[in-house]
């Protein structure tokens, strides 16, 4: 049990690292983006902000802590 | 130009973490023996080939849009750890990655273990060069198998890495010293943007939206992903002037 929780660990670690927030807001863009998407709506838009606006609040995050 | 964008982003990200390897495994072989240290080397190298070569024909038979919207999402959280850190380091809020040091002090803790019998192997300097290459080279893999499924050509994608391997251990063999003067901040953070740029456009495109000018359109993500990331290092360069957090993240 303690070697899958480790490396359930590594790769935790390995693809989000230490900004678990930062990578289900991604998640949440990207959701947002295949929403408007199946609504025929112009989706292509979306992640690009959304990626830099979840950016800055992660170096704010790492910079005031 | 997806191509050269593939071959390119392979390349530099594998040309980093080989830099990185390449330090601990020079600290191995001169503290503890290069016998040990390279058998580390080839064996954490047969381990990253299995498993290349068995996620590599799994992953082509995953529907593209699919693929592109795992692929994409994962390097996008990926890329943007890469990005965060660039970005921090770049603007001051964290301490420059210095191979020099990291070679002193890997090759002082190496000097440090208890030495075993000569005729035996050097469990010491075999993990320690195992477990530098095998963790490098994981996130290697992980960038080659990724871009490469994705783009329909992993061979296109191993080439770049491949480059990477001939150069850095070309240059390693030759001077037997860590790479300092690689420009290794640098090109951590052009990874950073490559990585973060494909995550964005792949993951729109397999969220099921269309790009205008389709794979043209990745030009257009990548400047913009690079001038976002400069007025942020800017923007926090002008925070750290007067801000006791300096080197908080180093």
């Amino acid at each position: 049990m303690s070697r899958l929780s480790a490396f359930a660990r590594f790769w935790w670690e390995f693809v989000v690292g230490d900004d678990w927030l930062a990578a289900a807001a991604v998640g949440l863009a990207i959701a947002l983006t295949a929403l408007l998407a199946h609504a025929k709506l112009t989706a292509w838009w979306l992640l690009p902000p959304a990626v830099v606006v979840i950016l800055y609040a992660s170096l704010r995050r790492a910079t005031r802590s | 130009m997806s191509a050269v964008f593939l071959v390119a982003s392979t390349f530099l990200a594998s040309a980093v973490e080989m830099v990185e390897a390449l330090t601990i495994v020079l600290a191995a072989g001169l503290a503890r023996g290069w016998r040990s240290s390279l058998t580390g080397v080839a064996a954490a190298t047969l381990t990253l080939a299995v498993i290349v070569s068995a996620l590599g024909p799994a992953l082509t038979v995953v529907p593209l849009n699919t693929l592109r919207l795992v692929v994409g999402s994962l390097l996008l959280v990926f890329g943007l750890q890469w990005l965060r850190k660039a970005i921090l380091r770049a603007s001051g809020f964290k301490a420059l990655h210095d191979e020099d040091a990291i070679f002193a002090r890997e090759l002082d803790q190496a000097r440090s273990a208890t030495r075993p019998d000569e005729r035996k192997l050097d469990w010491y300097g075999f993990t320690l060069a195992f477990k530098g290459v095998l963790l490098e080279g994981l996130e290697v893999a992980f960038i080659v198998l990724t871009f490469g499924s994705t783009q329909g050509s992993i061979w296109l994608a191993a080439a770049g890495a491949a480059a990477a391997l001939v150069l850095v251990a070309g240059v390693g063999i030759a001077v037997r010293a860590p790479l300092a003067r690689v420009p290794e901040n640098t090109m951590k953070f052009a990874v950073g943007v490559m990585l973060t740029s494909f995550g964005i456009f792949w993951a729109t495109e397999g969220a099921g939206a269309q790009w205008p000018g389709d794979d043209a359109s990745l030009v257009g993500v990548l400047a913009f992903v690079v001038a976002s990331s400069a007025l942020l290092v800017a923007q926090l360069r002008r925070q750290l002037v007067g801000s006791p957090a300096a080197g908080a993240e180093a």
